[in-house]
């Protein structure tokens, strides 16, 4: 199975790449952009093809290694 | 005082500590990150500055959680010392031995130049040699090194005087030279235990005046007399 792991910054905590990225986008003339958040994502290969097996197991390895919850918050999207 | 330095793979300050160490009268010895045990007698275990798997994911996550970590964990928990100095700092947050966790500095720029320090308490066992509110002058180089932590836990901190070190001015003006964002500018935690430093800053560049001043030899003549 496959599964994807979004990893955001919670509110409130200071993204200063996303800001740069945001002057940067604004700097081109973009209209519109109000605000960039940066996050990661990872797309994550599972034997299983158990789907609540796939998701427990994922978050397990969010909960220990891909995502630093004092800071980060993450989201999984088991995809089949 | 037998202290261990570990090595990751991409630490690069394991031997500058390991001299300032020997300098202030350490017995030293080397350590693996894949090992699972700690050598024999270790009363201090130091983490190194570098760039611990390249930086990947998170500074110091992958490190934090290697074999050696439970053995470090464990070491602390009976009582034993620590010290995280800069990427060491990151790893030691990772690991969970000290609260919080460091990120992007907040002008988004590597920082290396000297930096002078407030010396806040000095009733532990890294800061005995040094006197309350000295200003020490030591050098930072660091591109995430900006203090992260809930409004609760910087009030534990603050009030149970866990705060090592803060970023200063010369006059010891702490409102003036902040280089990475940190909250209250803080430069350096202890655990609650107060056994475990970790410091964003290098003291173990400044061992010799031949080479930019001896500020930093203070940090680890203290720990050689507490062990």
């Amino acid at each position: 199975m496959k599964a994807r792991v979004i990893v955001t910054l919670k509110n409130g905590v200071l993204d200063p790449q996303g800001k740069a990225i945001e002057g940067a986008l604004k700097s081109f003339g973009l209209e519109g952009v109000d605000s960039v958040r940066q996050g990661k994502v990872f797309d994550i290969e599972v034997e299983t093809s158990d789907k609540a097996r796939a998701e427990d197991l994922i978050k397990q390895a969010c909960e220990k290694l891909l995502a630093n919850t004092v800071v980060e918050n993450f989201k999984i999207e088991v995809l089949g | 005082m037998r202290a261990a330095v570990i090595t990751f793979p991409g630490t690069n300050r394991e031997g500058d500590i390991a001299k300032a160490l020997r300098v202030a009268g350490a017995d030293v010895v080397h350590a693996w990150h894949a090992d699972y045990d700690l050598p024999q007698g270790t009363d201090l275990v130091v983490l190194p500055g570098g760039f611990s798997y390249g930086d990947y994911l998170r500074c110091g996550a992958i490190a934090g959680r290697a074999h050696i970590m439970d053995a470090v964990r464990a070491h602390v928990a009976k009582g034993g010392y620590a010290l995280g100095i800069c990427n060491g700092f990151q790893i030691a947050c990772e690991a969970g031995l000290l609260p919080g966790l460091l990120m992007r500095n907040a002008g988004l720029k590597f920082v290396c130049r000297m930096q002078h320090l407030k010396v806040e308490g000095v009733d532990t066992a890294f800061t005995s040699q040094y006197s309350a509110g000295q200003v020490i002058k030591v050098c930072i180089a660091h591109g995430e090194g900006n203090y992260v932590c809930d409004d609760e836990m910087l009030k534990t901190l603050e009030g149970e005087g866990r705060v090592a070190f803060r970023y200063c001015d010369a006059a010891g003006d702490i409102t003036k030279e902040n280089p990475n964002g940190s909250r209250n500018a803080i430069a350096g935690i202890y655990s609650e235990n107060r056994r475990v430093l970790g410091m964003m800053p290098h003291p173990e560049n400044l061992i010799e005046g031949l080479v930019g001043g001896t500020d930093g030899l203070g940090l680890f003549e203290s720990l050689v007399k507490a062990a």
